[in-house]
């Protein structure tokens, strides 16, 4: 009975946990857009991180990508081979990258590049008291650090995706040419003819979403960090757990719609 | 002598836990004002009010006239220029350079000034803590020492009127101590300024304070010259010189 009632209780205190985290996200996320996108914009600082978050994960993506095209290719040969349309693996992991896999495996490495490196840095920066410092300082520490992350993630996760598909593509191409021979031109030429407006835009506008959620997930957890170094290493933890469960999310919610507007 | 803070029956916790419980203070223009008090008393969570960095409970906190809690983003924006706060763990931005750190605040408060007018700014704050040359270093590069004495030069470069220091001598040994006491005063002069100093460091409390008040159970309970202090028969002050 008294282990019922112990894990009764537990549970109910999880419950509680999780719609009191939920809530504040969703505070966080509405003082983003009460406060964060007003002037004065902090642009010098807004660049600088769109270099350090978009720029300096074009090697990972780019390596993953073609890594993801190349064993995807490989992977799918085999079963086409089998129904014999072999000559139909262009087109196929050509909608495969450009409509799911080269925008959820992007943001996924992104999730894990980047929600962590901003969840420990705030993170740090909050146990270090830098953001109470930059506070006294009269710099408004949610625009410069908050702002300016999320905005940078949002606009540059899309600029990665299109590069890590089309990196992916290459790598599909190479991937192809290892049991065959494909002319580069043929190769891409039967991937665009498979490809409609339908698949490339919701696909693209969903990365936007996909990058909001990265930079909003890392700050929150930074800017709420506490409970010393174990607590900014929760921080860096939580917001890669969290921004992966919600970029799963988001691409449901996305399929349904796009069901829904009659693109798929 | 013209009051610079008046602080009115504060109150402030946090939960169940009374942190400050009807605290009233005022500073006096160009006085240094040592609040003592045992740790976790509230003394830093006092400051913090004070700048706006916690709002209280109840009551007021009044800087050169203007209530601190009553005061909108823009408003406390335009007053923290003319406080200065020294973080107990110094605060400094780690992945900034010194001259960087110094420049932060200034280039966001008088962003019309130019590259000449900032870097003679940023060398005459390093100038009057003695550290010139650690203009291009990074904070990892310094001692606690240094790092205090920078904090203090960041602290001094907007030239506040008011300064807050969060026990800025732990953590030292005593010569540094005896030397970030003696730039505490030397600052002051040059500056005019009036401090909040928060401690429980008595060789600080002796080589700075015009005035010592000591926070107990949240409330101001006794004031008075340190000399006054160091005479006093009452336990909880006499504590504090065992």
């Amino acid at each position: 009975m008294a282990a019922t009632n112990f894990s009764l209780m537990k549970f109910t205190a999880n419950v509680r946990e999780f719609f009191g985290e939920t809530g504040n996200l969703a505070e966080f996320t509405g003082r983003f857009f009460s406060t964060g996108i007003k002037p004065r914009f902090e642009l010098k600082e807004l660049f600088n991180q769109c270099y350090l978050i978009g720029y300096k994960s074009l090697p990972l993506i780019a390596l993953t990508g073609f890594i993801m095209g190349l064993v995807l290719t490989m992977q799918l040969r085999p079963s086409l081979v089998t129904y014999g349309v072999e000559s139909q693996l262009p087109v196929m992991v050509g909608i495969a990258i450009v409509r799911e896999i080269g925008p959820v495996i992007t943001a996924l490495i992104f999730a894990g590049k980047i929600a962590s490196s901003i969840g420990a840095e705030l993170g740090s920066m909050k146990v270090t008291e830098q953001i109470d410092a930059m506070e006294v300082g009269g710099t408004n520490p949610f625009k410069y650090l908050v702002a300016t992350r999320v905005t940078a993630t949002t606009v540059m996760l899309p600029v990665l995706t299109v590069m890590g598909d089309a990196i992916c593509l290459f790598g599909a191409y190479i991937g192809v040419n290892i049991r065959s021979v494909t002319s580069f031109h043929l190769f891409f030429t039967q991937v665009f003819h498979s490809l409609s407006f339908g698949d490339a835009l919701p696909a693209f506008i969903k990365t936007f979403f996909f990058g909001f959620a990265i930079g909003i997930v890392g700050c929150y957890k930074g800017y709420n960090s506490n409970k010393g170094t174990r607590g900014v290493g929760n921080s860096a933890n939580s917001a890669v757990v969290l921004s992966s469960v919600m970029i799963f999310i988001i691409d449901l919610l996305a399929v349904q719609f796009t069901d829904i507007l009659g693109l798929n | 002598m013209e009051a610079v803070i008046v602080i009115e029956h504060l109150f402030k916790s946090f939960g169940s836990n009374v942190v400050l419980n009807d605290f009233s203070l005022e500073v006096g223009k160009e006085e240094n004002v040592v609040v003592l008090g045992k740790s976790g008393s509230g003394k830093s969570v006092l400051i913090k009010c004070i700048i706006g960095l916690l709002k209280p409970d109840s009551g007021t906190i009044k800087v050169f006239g203007e209530n601190i809690p009553d005061l909108n983003h823009e408003e406390l924006d335009r007053m923290r220029t003319k406080i200065g706060f020294l973080f107990q763990g110094n605060a400094l931005y780690d992945s900034m350079t010194v001259r960087e750190n110094l420049e932060f605040s200034l280039r966001r408060h008088w962003i019309d000034f130019s590259q000449q007018k900032v870097d003679g700014l940023v060398m005459e704050a390093l100038e009057n803590v003695g550290l010139p040359h650690t203009v291009e270093m990074m904070p990892a590069e310094l001692s606690g020492g240094m790092l205090k004495r920078v904090a203090l030069a960041r602290t001094m470069i907007l030239q506040p009127e008011i300064i807050l220091y969060d026990e800025p001598t732990t953590g030292l040994d005593p010569v540094t101590a005896r030397e970030i006491d003696n730039l505490i005063l030397k600052l002051q002069r040059k500056y005019h300024t009036s401090s909040i100093i928060i401690t429980h460091d008595m060789n600080c409390v002796k080589n700075t304070a015009d005035r010592v008040a000591l926070l107990l159970d949240g409330k101001c309970y006794a004031q008075g010259k340190y000399a006054e202090f160091e005479r006093s028969t009452d336990q909880h002050i006499k504590q504090f010189f065992e």
